[in-house]
């Protein structure tokens, strides 16, 4: 048991709570602004997945790492866009569209792997490079918190950034406010002449932009190679992050920390003798209370509101 | 008054991707500061009028002229931009922000050219309302202020954006007499500086009063447009349904029964925590059409929710002949042969994406089985359906079309067919003719008075006055979710008189209300 | 409405054929230009996808073999689609089932045909409860069926894996397989050289079932009055919450089965490592056949077929069969899309509704 202790109270556990939250993170970001903006973006999970592997392609094959960054970016703009006109200029189901979009990212990413370099497994083959990793100056240098917070992938102190980034988006600009009234009165929103497809495109847009860093960080930061369905149901994370934060960006960044914070316990803890299958099982698992503990908090303080009312 | 003509509207026809058509040969004009009326029974596509000259649909032909100049408006930018604005029939307003910020919306001040600037905002938004003397307070969330209130903010909407020609879509209907007499004060306001109007509505009393002209719209088409001062209100309702209707329903003299319906004491307080019923009591007797009247939010939707088993008091008991419900759910108030025409027909009313005949029987489908109570009979739910269809005079296609293809008059009379039947012995018929033309309002009228002189209990919620002293034999009135007055006779009662104790101007003594126990 | 000319309603039918059609032709164009660069021969590779099930008896029944465990998770999904339920723990059902199945046709005693019902129903029953979960904590809190459900099905995963780990892992087998099934606890054959097995008539079965569940009984009707108006159902008298469970016990039920019909028809040993992905093929057959069950037979007999012409394509021509994810989105996308090819639709039926009009036919 202390076996147990001493891996969740290390420095290390902390440093890959950061690590493993980077992606998700990102994609709850994603997920804050499409269901703000009045979108189910279940397809994030392929956005990430797409992205992931022609950030490894653009990497190896172009100009490094960097490159392969923002062509990650820009693949997943590209495919919320496309989301985005399937759903709503072609008017299929939103839920519906995003099924579609993740079957075909799941075969199509394998397909293309094995296009180029022959194999359906893994790019390991391909010398695709890693982001680099930043020393903080200062911070460093601070005894247990320097070993948590220093020396991260770049790509997580970007994600720390987006959840500032998209809460002055979403409550201090013009834009964020369209989005919001996107989310919440569509028709209020082209009853002033805004277009309200438009502004799902910029929200889906922007989320193309979160879900592709989220990408790029999988196959050129947490690994240096892409994998067969390596997102692994991360997408659907972010939505549950999203979902248990209440579509606020520093509620479903603790969503996701929490998560992190899971997922990296089931790493420490496979060197006891719990289960492996049910340390894995726990991630999920935590998901799916917490978002239970947020619908009870939710419907039971409506309730409480009731009652104290009834009372007076 | 000029005669100039602002707005010129040539042979519209719209088709429907489910090929109803809409609009045809639509042709009218509208004179440069005045306010023009549209009036027709619903399907008689005035709202799809509306929509195309506010840019919502396109039409398939025809040609709109704004001051002498052909036009095409694709898009609600576009009108706006032309200087039209339109207050929909429901709010277009994000409840969750202020005013102001639904006031500048799509025309946010900034800072910094990323930013939002709030001062700005505020400003915009106050100096617009003391322009056109609407006396609101710009902080408050919409979700916080009354109906009356949100509409001058609709309005507002529009004229911040320049609105030369500003449509309302039924814009006295949420409202109570008092709020409509200033509506309609701002209306002349907004004329005199040189707005034109154009003003749809179902009643004919306000059109008489504050409109110049009227335009008649009678299946997708305009028969006529005429100065009012030219026209009676018995001519316009003729062209409109184009034959005679009777303004009353004839009425046998009521014969009250046992009491079959006690509430007492009933308490309920609202999801954000308002307390929306206080301590209400009242008995509903056979034979009877007892009336609640009241302004919207004063508690007659709770309470209507409430006697229908679809929400649950706080405390307070209900009885139906006698004994006390145990568990509130409509499955229980249903057995006691208890039905209920709902408010808002397309979400407690109907499936509408499924056919006539499915929606005629889900309260009762349990006597619609084979023999072995498992398998839908269809062959008896086709003859019923039918039998209904023609008693109520729904107009269709067939009764395997979905309800959603049905005008708003005919999907209620599928509601009424549905609720109105032998079963029925405890009527709440809530808001029944809302919205809907004369010809079905006086049919579904006609039915409920039917009920009645057959010895059902009705209990009528309605915020029209004229359907509350027409139908009723007594009346309650609801003001901040008690009941303040009680009229047992309600022969000699005035719009006028209601009105003061919807408003809380004038309130019964205790004892007076409590005449109805 | 008599009119020798077609009604609205007759161009409607046929114009969902033509869009179904023009969905595919788009589909695999797209594909064929996809696959024309990484193939030198792609007309070669396109005609071995179309062919290849054809090549021989034992392929077709392959694809007949494809079919069953597709169909089994679009009758389930379809059930909870009809209660207007996002529930797509389907997929774990049916994983739940197959390992639930496996591990009562290794154990349990008696004559084989028992084992069999016993283990269909034990899979069927755990099938239920697992789709269960979402429902009663959506009732309950109210919490996104949607988002629960893709949670739980690697739960379930997980959960499914250690359960078999702990009870039915055979530590001899080289790979991580169960111990065999008992003897002659098999769904027997019914086409001999291939492995076409009963379970083909359990499905054709199970389309009935639903079918007349959904259309024709008073359960399906409360089913569908809910599902298509949640209010409405409810002030009917309608019990709801009753409705939205019971319609993911059912289709839970359904997926279970079809998980043990998949075990006990194609397998020794249960050997499943990962999800094998059907609740989602589910919500895509659903799409297909446009929510109606009696149609998703023919859905499923077309992606089966995708998908073992791809197979053979990839064995002859070195395409991966990965493609035809990609032709299975973009069908379902064009044929889930309402706009697609709306403007002619709209230009059809105003044509047709103005002819009615001069022709003095009612609207």
């Amino acid at each position: 048991m202390s076996n147990v202790f001493h891996a969740i109270f290390s420095t290390t556990f902390l440093f890959s709570v950061i690590r493993v939250a980077t992606p998700l993170i990102l994609a709850s970001m994603g997920a804050v602004i499409t269901s703000n903006a009045g979108i189910t973006n279940i397809g994030i999970e392929g956005v990430m997945l797409v992205s992931a592997l022609t950030g490894v392609f653009a990497s190896a094959f172009g100009f490094g790492p960097w490159f392969g960054f923002i062509i990650s970016i820009i693949t997943g703009v590209i495919c919320s866009l496309a989301i985005g006109y399937v759903s709503m200029s072609l008017k299929t189901d939103s839920v519906l569209t995003c099924i579609a979009f993740n079957t075909m990212a799941i075969g199509g990413t394998v397909y293309f792997m094995y296009a180029v370099v022959k194999d359906k497994g893994t790019t390991i083959a391909l010398n695709s490079g890693k982001l680099p990793s930043v020393e903080i100056p200062l911070i460093k240098d601070i005894p247990v918190l320097g070993d948590i917070l220093s020396n991260h992938n770049v790509v997580s102190y970007i994600a720390l950034l987006m959840i500032l980034v998209v809460y002055i988006l979403l409550y201090k600009t013009p834009l964020g406010l369209r989005i919001r009234s996107a989310g919440k009165a569509p028709t209020a929103l082209s009853s002033v002449g805004v277009s309200l497809i438009k502004t799902r495109y910029i929200a889906l847009g922007i989320s193309g932009i979160l879900g592709g860093m989220a990408g790029a960080f999988m196959s050129m930061g947490y690994v240096t190679w892409f994998s067969k369905n390596m997102t692994a149901g991360r997408g659907f994370i972010a939505l549950a992050a999203d979902a248990i934060g209440n579509s606020t960006p520093v509620g479903a960044a603790l969503s996701s920390l929490l998560f992190a914070v899971a997922e990296a316990l089931s790493y420490s803890l496979q060197i006891t003798t719990v289960p492996p299958e049910l340390v894995q099982m726990l991630p999920y698992l935590v998901t799916i209370v917490g978002l239970i503990a947020y619908s009870i908090r939710k419907s039971s303080l409506v309730k409480k509101e009731r009652l104290k009312q009834a009372v007076k | 008054m000029s005669e100039k003509v602002i707005l010129k509207v040539e042979n519209i026809l719209k088709v429907y991707p489910n090929g109803i058509v809409a609009n045809r040969n639509v042709n009218f004009e509208v004179h440069e500061g005045e306010i023009h009326a549209l009036i027709g029974e619903n399907g008689a596509g005035k709202s799809t009028l509306m929509k195309i000259l506010f840019g919502i649909e396109t039409p398939e032909e025809g040609r709109i002229f704004l001051n002498g100049e052909e036009v095409k408006i694709e898009s609600s930018k576009e009108a706006i931009g032309l200087g039209i604005g339109m207050v929909h029939q429901h709010f277009m307003l994000v409840d969750s922000l202020t005013i102001a910020e639904n006031i500048v919306l799509g025309n946010e001040p900034k800072k910094y050219g990323l930013f939002l600037n709030k001062t700005q905002m505020i400003k915009q938004a106050e100096e617009c309302s003391k322009k056109y003397n609407f006396n609101i307070n710009v902080f408050d969330k919409v979700e916080d202020v009354s109906v009356g209130v949100k509409q001058k903010t609709e309005i507002l909407k529009a004229l911040v954006r320049g609105a030369k020609v500003l449509i309302l879509d039924e814009p006295t209907a949420v409202l109570t007499p008092q709020e409509t007499k200033e509506l309609f004060v701002e209306l002349n306001t907004l004329k005199k500086q040189g707005h034109t109007i154009i003003f749809i509505s179902h009643k004919l009393n306000e059109i008489m009063e504050i409109c110049d002209r009227v335009t008649i719209m009678r299946h997708g088409t305009t028969v006529e447009t005429s100065y009012i001062k030219d026209t009676s209100p018995q001519d316009i309702s003729n062209k409109m349904v184009g034959r005679e209707i009777v303004l009353h329903v004839d009425k046998k003299p009521v014969k009250r029964g046992k009491v079959c319906l006690e509430a007492d004491n009933l308490v309920y307080v609202n999801g954000i925590g308002k307390k929306m019923l206080d301590d209400v009591s009242l008995r509903l007797r056979k034979g009877e059409i007892l009336s609640v009247a009241g302004v919207e939010g004063n508690g007659q939707a709770e309470l209507a929710a409430i006697l229908t088993g679809m929400k649950k008091p706080i405390s307070g008991t209900l009885k139906v002949r006698g004994e006390e419900i145990q568990e509130f759910k409509p499955s229980v108030l249903r057995k006691n042969r208890l039905t209920y025409i709902p408010e808002d027909r397309m979400t407690n009313g109907c499936a509408p994406k499924l056919s006539i005949v499915d929606n005629m029987f889900t309260d009762k489908i349990e006597k619609y089985l084979k023999k072995n109570n498992v398998f839908l009979n269809r062959k008896k739910m086709k003859e019923q359906a039918e039998f209904l269809v023609k008693d109520f005079n729904i107009l269709c296609g067939s009764i395997k079309h979905p309800v959603q293809e049905l005008s708003g008059g005919n999907i209620q009379k599928v509601v009424a067919a549905r609720e109105l039947t032998e079963e029925a012995e405890i009527i709440i018929a809530e808001q029944p003719t809302r919205g809907i033309d004369a010809g079905a309002s006086e049919l579904i009228r006609r039915k409920i008075v039917e009920f009645r002189d057959r010895g059902a209990a009705v209990l009528l919620i309605s915020a029209d006055l004229n359907e509350v002293l027409e139908l009723s034999d007594s009346a309650i009135v609801m003001h901040n979710g008690k009941i303040n007055a009680y009229f047992k006779d309600t022969s000699a009662l005035t719009e006028e008189e209601l009105g003061y104790y919807m408003l809380g101007v004038k309130r019964q003594s205790e004892e007076e209300v409590n005449a109805i126990l | 409405m008599k009119s020798k000319k077609m009604s609205v309603g007759q161009f409607n039918v046929w114009f969902e054929v033509l869009r179904f059609v023009l969905a595919i032709i788009i589909a695999f164009s797209i594909s064929f230009i996809i696959m024309s660069f990484s193939t030198d021969a792609p007309f070669a590779a396109i005609g071995n996808l179309f062919v290849g099930p054809l090549t021989s008896i034992r392929r077709f029944s392959t694809v007949l073999e494809t079919m069953i465990p597709l169909t089994f998770a679009g009758l389930a999904v379809s059930v909870m689609f009809k209660a207007n339920q996002f529930n797509l723990a389907a997929e774990g059902a049916l994983f739940m089932g197959a390992l639930t199945a496996a591990i009562l046709a290794i154990y349990m005693p008696g004559p084989p045909i028992v084992v069999i019902i016993a283990s269909m129903l034990a899979a069927g029953i755990v099938g239920s409860l697992v789709c269960a979960i979402p429902g009663v904590l959506k009732i309950k809190w109210n919490c996104s069926e949607m988002v629960v459900s893709l949670m739980l099905n690697y739960v379930m995963l997980y959960f499914g894996t250690y359960i078999f780990n702990q009870v039915a892992r055979d530590p001899d087998s080289a790979y991580n397989a169960s111990y065999k099934f008992r003897e002659g606890v098999k769904l027997s054959n019914i086409l001999s050289k291939t492995r076409l097995h009963t379970g083909l008539i359990i499905m054709v079965a199970f389309v009935i079932l639903t079918y007349v569940f959904i259309f024709k009984t008073k359960w399906g009707y409360k089913l569908r009055m809910t599902g298509s108006n949640l209010h409405f159902a409810k002030c009917a008298g309608i019990s709801v919450a009753g409705v939205i469970m019971s319609s993911q016990l059912i289709g839970g039920f359904i997926a279970g089965v079809g998980g043990s019909t998949e075990m006990l028809g194609m397998y020794s040993r249960f050997q499943w490592s990962a999800l094998p992905g059907y609740g989602f093929d589910g919500v895509i057959l659903n799409i297909l056949a446009k929510e109606n069950p009696a149609y998703i037979p023919v859905a499923a007999f077309f992606v089966a077929y995708l998908r073992i012409g791809a197979d053979y394509m990839y064995k002859q021509s070195g395409v991966a069969a990965e493609i035809v994810a990609i032709i299975e989105g973009l069908v379902i996308v064009l044929v889930a899309a309402t706009a697609f090819l709306s403007k002619f639709r709209h230009r059809m039926t105003t044509k047709l509704s103005k002819d009615l009009l001069t022709s003095g036919g009612e609207r």
